[in-house]
């Protein structure tokens, strides 16, 4: 292996376009690290992960015969796997790259500081170097897939992704925790835009559903306890009513679509106070039942609880639940008076702002008010609801007794999504809806690997969005249980048994359950890290009183030198 | 089990990255079609991106690279879809190759040619706000690295001379000779990406662009701000003062929610970038002022309400409602002065500002028509791909052939991405139940 033989180290110094080489001096920079023991290369590129920077690594490791590489540039968060895998293909250990980061914790946040931010680059450098020649080389293993999925709640969302994975030619279970299938769908009365029944919708699939041999269909059943990792998940579920026989399962990934709840505005505008006022989802179960009042005038009033009331976000969905919900009183009612009354009528899309054209052409009312002044609800005379609002473009108060108020609440996170999270080891957002491995790019997956995420339990979203989702989960699923096999990360804990107490803080501190107590050592029993569960987070060598555990990629003696090199100096 | 599937995707933007990589992942094989250049499509040219106000192009290149690098997808630039065949399941698909001029294998990127090409032409990707030459990058991350020849800008095509580029490039990789090609593949399955253009609107002369000089459009104004754009990540006018513009106003649904000009559609993303941009002109001068004029605030995506607080909070825009009848450039200082009634408080006032920033209406590729020609697929009446089942938003009207992403109607990158994989699972689906050669026609309804 060449990284036994003495270290020789190539430094490439990014600029980043400007974002980098506009705030310090990174020629300057990477003349410095040329200077460093062990460097024999360094450079600096205009961007080093461009397919020029690549070929400049993959060059230096062929003709500088490198056995260590450092890329100092943006952050690792983006781009380590980039670096990594350029060093692998001209044949050195993916672990044998160090990456330093002078954009996100030097240029970005020195912007004024021209001197201090170079020589900082340089500490920094400097600290890579020295790490760099304590790496070692380590392995991925791999490991089999189970090839068998879970998705949690059966709703539109999972139901969907379930049938695409079975489809697909994989086994899949879908567990939900009610009795029946269909979840949020089954309150609605017309879904926007074709205007038919849900219950088209949720028949076409659960046929198909129940066609499918490969789809096992868990109805009243929730899971009570997980363990294990990608590939390889050990699920336990339980009928959520009676003391039935639990079910233990082996998945190869999960699919969390949980869904959501409609808030319910308690002390809002009247509701639960006023009589004749009713939440959207209230709306819709009459409708869909029939037992509606005559109604001679209604109003509804979009953001409750919404932007700032009682929630921060925008759900999304309201505005144009609130239209469609106007338009069926409109039809049914043709002489009613229905106003909407909105902050902003977010008809985002192309059939959302044509639904709220049609609205307006058929005589549907908006009337918008500001945030800082909301409407008023009250008991009204004869069994009517007051409800005062100001109207901008008169300019003055209206004060209408009316038959109905429809409150468009937004949709919430269920109660107990916290329980649900834990054992999952996945985020909750501020907003307490499951939080995506990156807002951007990896909208359905959790930073964990194997387990993903759709439809509503990510956030508000309309039915066909929560399909997109659905489909979307499916596919990220069905690349680990298509390709079979999973890579591990080596950046993981091991714990040296000649010296490990067994006292089991380690344990206690591990946010991942990887670690176990086992019998050996001198003691009886010493700790054993689960190399699949653990996430290499750090947190356990921290905590272990003999300095037992090491994290491979982060050893003491790797971070030793880092903070020696930086004490001492550049001398 | 997989090692018959292929997939072609037409498009190598953010949506066709995700369906490629879930696709090779999966152990499929893909074959990513662009028409220009360079993969990266418009996310290469934002600046940042909205909520959180990432470096577009910073997280973007490592999908593009992850993509072009990925064993199992063949990336095809310069490239596109001339002819396909044959139904779900068995796609015969010809692929125009145009000649770069440049052989792939043998340029190294160094980018010598590109300093010595006499010819300067307008840049699309600085939205003609820079030049490149004729034989060019399209960008500095540009993937592949390899020069392309314009050949309608090129001098040698129409003097048969110059050749200064073959002079100069020690790898021997220019060739003006080479031709065209035509290759064929065969796949199970086809997702079109294809992505947006952005609405220029020079027919709305009441807001004077191409007229006047410090009217700009957002995808223009996401260049200026650029580090790497073409002024350096200096904000700067466009008028011959190249002055620092201090107060800025952005005009939403230009040319959007727009009946008189057929184009009723919410373009859904406007209201997002516009205050991200306002933000950022903050980030680079802590004096400079903004005004956002705008007729329904619809920040409806995850964290984007919080987001709209945040940029009145802490970045101070001034958020108006309401729309400019007019803007008046004053011809001597070039600053712009805006016409509106404030529809919180029902008066006629005028703003006088240094620069406008349009949020213009995002559209459908002018070439949508001859694609969805080609691949045999509906449009609808603004020509986006037609959904025909509006609940299977990734389904096109032809069996086999999936889209992700603006072609199909506006959305945002986290909604595209999304797609992208969705198109991925679709076409799983077809190729698991539609194996090659075979007769089984199953159809999935939802």
């Amino acid at each position: 292996m060449r990284h036994d033989e003495e270290p020789r180290i190539g430094v490439f110094v990014c600029h980043c376009g400007s974002n980098i080489g506009g705030w310090l001096d990174v020629p300057a920079v990477a003349e410095y690290a040329g200077t460093l023991p062990y460097v024999v290369h360094s450079e600096d590129n205009l961007y080093t992960c461009a397919e020029d920077g690549l070929a400049a690594i993959r060059k230096a490791i062929k003709e500088q015969d490198l056995n260590r590489v450092i890329v100092a540039s943006c952050t690792p968060r983006t781009h380590e796997p980039l670096f990594q895998a350029t060093c692998e293909e001209a044949g050195l250990n993916r672990y044998l790259f160090e990456f330093v980061n002078i954009r996100d914790q030097c240029s970005w946040i020195h912007m004024s500081e021209w001197d201090a931010a170079t020589e900082k680059a340089k500490e920094l450098v400097r600290m890579g170097v020295a790490k760099a020649t304590r790496l070692v080389p380590l392995d991925r293993s791999t490991a089999p897939v189970e090839l068998v999925a879970m998705v949690l709640g059966g709703g539109i969302t999972g139901m969907t992704a379930a049938r695409a994975i079975a489809n697909s030619g994989f086994e899949v279970y879908l567990v939900e925790r009610r009795s029946v299938l269909g979840g949020l769908l089954n309150r609605l009365h017309k879904i926007w835009p074709t205007e038919e029944s849900p219950r088209q919708l949720l028949d076409g699939l659960e046929a198909d559903l129940e066609a499918n041999e490969r789809v096992h269909i868990l109805t009243g059943t929730e899971m009570v306890d997980l363990k294990g990792f990608v590939g390889n998940f050990d699920v336990t579920l339980m009928p959520v009513e009676g003391n039935g026989d639990g079910l233990d399962l082996k998945v190869g990934t999960i699919i969390v679509a949980t869904g959501a709840d409609e808030m319910k505005p308690d002390g809002l505008y009247g509701y639960g106070e006023v009589e004749g006022v009713v939440t959207e989802l209230e709306l819709e179960t009459m409708l869909r039942e029939g037992n509606l009042p005559e109604i001679g005038n209604a109003v509804f009033i979009q953001c409750t609880g919404a932007r700032g009331q009682r929630v921060t976000y925008c759900s999304r969905v309201c505005c144009m639940t609130g239209i469609k919900n106007a338009m069926e009183l409109r039809e049914l009612y043709p002489e009613a008076s229905i106003n909407v009354l909105y902050r902003d009528i977010m008809a985002y899309g192309i059939s959302y702002e044509e639904l709220y054209q049609r609205a307006r052409v058929k005589g549907v009312g908006f009337i918008r008010h500001p945030k800082e002044e909301p409407p008023r609800v009250e008991t009204g005379p004869d069994g009517k609801v007051r409800v005062t609002y100001r109207d901008v473009i008169l300019g003055r108060d209206i004060v209408q007794d009316v038959d109905l108020v429809v409150l468009s609440t937004p949709l919430v996170q269920h109660e107990d999504a916290k329980e649900l999270a834990q054992m999952l080891r996945v985020p909750l957002g501020q907003d307490r809806f499951f939080f995506e491995a990156h807002v951007k790019l990896r909208p359905i997956d959790f930073a964990s690997d194997g387990i993903f995420l759709a439809g509503t339990a990510h956030g508000p979203k309309d039915i066909e969005e929560s399909i997109v989702q659905a489909l979307g989960a499916a596919s990220r699923s069905l690349t680990f249980l298509k390709a079979g096999q999973v890579l591990s990360e080596p950046i993981v804990a091991v714990v040296d048994e000649d010296s490990c107490i067994g006292c089991g803080n380690c344990i206690e501190v591990c946010p991942y359950g990887a670690i176990e107590l086992k019998e050996g050592g001198k003691r009886g029993q010493v700790a054993e890290v689960n190399p699949g569960l653990c996430k290499g987070c750090g947190t356990c060598p921290g905590a272990c009183p003999s300095s037992s555990i090491q994290q491979l990629g982060f050893t003491d003696e790797q971070i030793l030198a880092m903070i020696t090199a930086l004490a001492n100096g550049g001398d | 089990m997989t090692k018959d599937e292929s997939v072609l995707i037409i498009g190598g933007g953010i949506a066709g990255f995700q369906a490629a990589l879930d696709l090779a992942a999966a152990g499929v094989q893909v074959h990513m079609v662009e028409k220009s250049p360079s993969i990266g499509g418009r996310m290469a040219q934002l600046d940042k991106t909205f909520p959180t106000n990432d470096c577009s192009i910073c997280i973007l290149a490592p999908k593009m690279i992850e993509t072009y690098g990925h064993k199992n997808i063949n990336v095809r630039t310069y490239a596109e879809v001339q002819k396909v065949s044959g139904s779900i399941g068995d796609f015969q698909v010809e692929i125009l190759q145009k000649a770069r001029f440049v052989y792939e294998d043998k340029c190294t990127g160094c980018g010598a040619c590109m300093e010595k090409c006499p010819k300067k032409v307008s840049s699309e990707y600085e939205m003609g706000l820079a030049d490149r030459r004729a034989i060019y990058f399209p960008f500095a991350q540009a993937v592949p690295r390899v020069a392309t020849i314009d050949k309608d800008a090129c001098i040698h095509f129409k003097t048969g001379k110059c050749l200064l580029c073959v002079k100069e490039c020690q790898a021997g990789a220019i060739d003006h000779k080479m031709e065209d090609e035509v290759i064929t593949v065969n796949v199970g399955a086809i997702i079109v990406a294809t992505g947006f253009d952005v609405y220029l609107p020079y027919e709305m002369e009441e807001y004077g662009y191409g007229r006047y000089e410090n009217v700009v459009t957002a995808m223009e104004f996401e260049r200026i701000i650029n580090a790497a754009g073409p002024t350096h990540g200096h904000m700067q006018r466009l008028s011959e003062d190249k002055g620092r513009p201090k107060r800025l106003a952005f005009i939403q649904c230009v040319g959007a929610r727009d009946v008189r000009h057929d184009r009723p559609y919410c373009s859904a993303v406007c209201c997002m970038h516009s205050t991200k941009e306002a933000m950022l002109a903050r980030e680079h001068h802590s004096d400079t002022d903004s005004w956002i004029f705008y007729t329904d605030m619809r920040a409806f995506g995850k964290g984007f309400w919080e987001y709209i607080e945040r940029g009145e909070r802490d970045y101070g825009i001034n958020y108006i409602r309401g729309k400019p009848g007019e803007i008046i450039e004053d011809p001597e200082t070039k600053d712009l002065i805006l016409y509106y009634t404030d529809r919180e408080t029902r008066e006629v006032r005028a703003l006088e500002v240094e620069m406008v920033i349009l949020a213009t209406a995002l559209i459908p590729r002018a070439d949508a028509p001859e694609v969805a020609q080609i691949l045999g697929i509906e449009m609808d009446e603004y020509n986006f791909f037609k959904a025909p089942n509006v609940m299977m938003s990734t389904d096109t009207t032809r069996e086999g052939v999936y889209m992700a992403g603006y072609c199909q109607k506006p959305m945002d990158i986290p909604d595209a991405v999304a797609q992208g994989s969705a198109t991925a699972a679709r076409a799983m689906e077809a190729m698991a139940q539609n194996p090659k050669g075979g007769t089984s026609q199953k159809e999935v309804t939802a």
